[in-house]
């Protein structure tokens, strides 16, 4: 297979992952998946599920011209934000880049104001002005949805400066793809992390694919271990198999969290679709190679074949799961549709702080202008 | 009242602020051991400790961007630009990140960050050390721009900026650190928009800020004795938001007016302000709104040039006359 992901080391990681239907996770072993109760998995496996039955409908709605702009779909991803968000605790925090719907799932956004959002309507979780590259809920701890390749980096490094100045046992999940690695933004941010040993994971989403152009026409050496030069503890692990990111990540969380380290975990992982819905995937890899991963490799699969093996999951479960998981991504297109689109006074709300709070206003003078 | 520089003014607000709200915290390259390159900060790190007074890599982009994230999260950073003509590195932090998240987020998310240092020319440091940006940051709805032209302003106005709950970028002026004015010991605060007539007049509205305010306070003297013309000296001190009903108000009395910037001609904050002027005071003028800028090329570096370049008292009394034939 011409994948540049499997030309690396971990290829051998990669083929456990494909055998994982035959054979149990190396993974499973680790107290923190060990700790999970039958109901846990099975929520975990429902929220996969939930990402990827809703990314599909959206991919509809898109079709469908209900969604205006991008759209950067998660599939094929799933088991990377739901494994990482599964971890987290009370003083635990998220941002991402624009391929953001599973970690809003993963940490329980609902799938009605982020559909709502898709569709440009004041319910949306952003009211309709951020889209799809630009979800919050700082309710939930996570701080987007940014557009930038790289620009969230430095403020996940914030983030996690925040905790450490407040004296909080916390640690900051910093996502980025495997494009994201060149950007300088996010060397400062290592940087500083190191530096100041700041209780941030930078969480490498290797799909193999920076936009359309392959890891190894794009990256020199390996995305890792690029940390080693900031002295920063680093990893690789298999993005296929959830029990290996909660494993993986479980370690460096706590070690953020106690001991205020920071570490960069690459997540060896795949998308199905084309980088966004503008990119018509033909140019740049093989349609074989998508067709491998989801026969072989398919996060779901993976789990789900577990989880039969565990005694966890039935088909009856499965098929209910799945059902549920696909009537709420169509229920949340239907509240989306009919949802009321802002108005053009909306435009200039939510932009200063105290414009919003006119009663509390210190500043004079104009803010607006034509 | 006490006389104190500008700088030492700066200082102050900074000082009374850091003591008064344990979230506020100063970063930038330079702030802490080396006290600050133009001594902004001298002092702060021996009375505060590390943790409130932290030197930063020469990593703008990082830095910057790191505490518009703290911010998100309640803290209350002043970082500190050595220069503001370093904001070109960290731009994608300041106006992608610092200006957009709260709307973005639909007013979730909110960014109470200051961004401080010098934004000047005059100082022979050539091209890459002398923007002045301040056009284009209030460009960007979101964002609130500063100038403070004197000791007082300066620290009035950094208090306000600090409390403030919305990004503020507070452009201060290196030749102006070491300038003297009064500055009373009682705490006070300026709010951000408030204009200021530094001299009253009546033939002609000087509408400028920084640097310039100085420069048209020294032309406006000299219009007064040598030509027998009163210049009223309008100082916007801060530019987003903007207080127009001043300008308004003092155009309304003298029919004439020039305005005066360190800023380069194309698209400035005199562009905005001569629209804004011009459409809600045509009938109050009696001839075209002028415009003195800085002459419209990169820095000049050539000592005696560069002070041709940029506004100073002699081109101000030029083109007021200019604006008054």
């Amino acid at each position: 297979m011409p994948s540049p992901v499997n030309k690396k080391p971990s290829a051998t990681a990669d083929a456990k992952a494909a055998d994982s239907a035959q054979s149990a996770s190396p993974a499973l072993s680790a107290p923190i998946n060990q700790q999970l109760t039958k109901a846990d998995k099975i929520a975990l496996f429902t929220t996969m599920m939930r990402i990827r039955r809703f990314e599909e409908r959206s991919l509809r709605a898109y079709q469908a011209k209900k969604i205006g702009g991008f759209l950067h779909l998660y599939i094929g991803q799933e088991a990377v934000a739901v494994g990482c968000c599964s971890l987290m605790g009370k003083n635990d925090h998220v941002i991402t880049a624009y391929r953001d719907h599973g970690h809003a799932i993963a940490v329980g956004m609902g799938l009605n104001e982020q559909m709502a959002e898709l569709y440009g309507k004041a319910t949306g979780c952003s009211k309709g002005k951020g889209g799809s590259m630009h979800f919050f809920a700082p309710d939930r701890n996570y701080w987007g949805g940014h557009g930038i390749v790289g620009g969230q980096i430095p403020l996940g490094t914030g983030l996690a400066y925040a905790l450490k100045y407040k004296g909080l046992k916390g640690a900051a999940m910093a996502f980025m793809g495997d494009g994201a690695v060149n950007q300088g933004a996010v060397h400062e941010a290592y940087n500083l992390a190191s530096l100041w040993q700041l209780p941030v994971i930078f969480v490498i989403e290797n799909n193999g694919y920076s936009m359309g152009t392959s890891q190894e026409r794009s990256s020199a050496g390996d995305l890792g271990k690029r940390a080693a030069g900031y002295d920063m503890a680093w990893a690789s692990c298999d993005g296929h198999d959830i029990y290996d990111v909660r494993a993986t990540m479980d370690k460096f969380l706590q070690l953020a969290r106690e001991e205020s380290k920071p570490a960069v975990v690459e997540i060896r992982t795949y998308r199905y679709r084309g980088h966004s819905v503008a990119d018509p995937d033909n140019t740049y890899r093989p349609k074989a190679e998508i067709e491998e991963y989801r026969k072989t490799k398919d996060p779901i699969q993976v789990f789900q074949q577990a989880l039969v093996t565990e005694g966890v999951l039935t088909d009856a479960l499965i098929e209910s799961i799945d059902q549920s998981a696909r009537a709420e991504a169509e229920a949340a297109a239907e509240f989306a549709e009919a949802s009321p689109f802002p108005t053009p006074d909306d435009i200039q709300k939510d932009v200063y702080w105290e414009a919003d709070h006119p009663s509390e206003r210190k500043s004079q003078g104009r803010l607006f202008f034509d | 009242m006490p006389l104190i520089t500008y700088r030492e003014a700066i200082r102050h607000a900074l000082a009374e602020e850091l003591e008064r709200d344990k979230n506020v915290v100063v970063l930038g390259e330079e702030v802490a051991q080396f006290h600050g390159a133009y001594k902004v900060t001298e002092g702060l790190l021996e009375k505060f400790g590390p943790k409130r007074i932290v030197d930063t890599p020469i990593s703008e982009a990082g830095f910057i961007g790191m505490g518009v994230g703290a911010s998100m999260l309640g803290i209350r950073p002043v970082m500190e630009l050595m220069f503001w003509s370093f904001y070109s590195v960290a731009f994608d932090q300041i106006l992608n990140n610092a200006a957009n998240v709260r709307y973005m987020s639909g007013g979730l998310i909110n960014c109470p960050i200051v961004i401080r240092g010098p934004a000047n020319g005059g100082t022979n440091v050539g091209a890459t050390h002398s923007h002045t940006p301040e056009n284009v940051l209030a460009n960007h709805p979101g964002v609130k721009v500063v100038v403070p032209s004197t000791p007082y302003d300066a620290k009035g106005l950094l208090k306000s900026a600090i409390r403030d709950n919305d990004p503020v970028f507070f452009l201060e002026n290196t030749i102006l650190y070491g300038d003297k004015g009064e500055v009373p010991t009682d705490e006070y605060l300026i709010p951000l928009g408030l204009a200021d007539v530094k001299r009253e007049g009546t033939d002609l509205t000087i509408v400028t800020y920084g640097r310039c305010v100085l420069h048209s306070l020294a032309a406006a003297e000299q219009l007064q004795k040598e030509h027998n013309i009163s210049v009223e000296v309008v100082d916007l001190r801060s530019i987003r938001p903007l207080d127009i009903d001043t300008v308004l108000a003092s155009v309304a009395k003298t029919h004439r007016v020039l305005i005066v910037e360190e800023q380069k001609p194309f698209s400035s904050v005199g562009s905005q302000l001569a629209f804004m002027i011009q459409k809600e005071s045509f009938d109050e003028l009696d001839g075209p709104i002028h415009r003195l800028t800085t002459v419209d090329a990169p820095a000049i570096y050539s000592p005696p040039v560069e002070i041709e370049q940029l506004p100073n008292p002699q081109r101000v009394i030029k083109a007021a006359l200019e604006a008054l034939a």
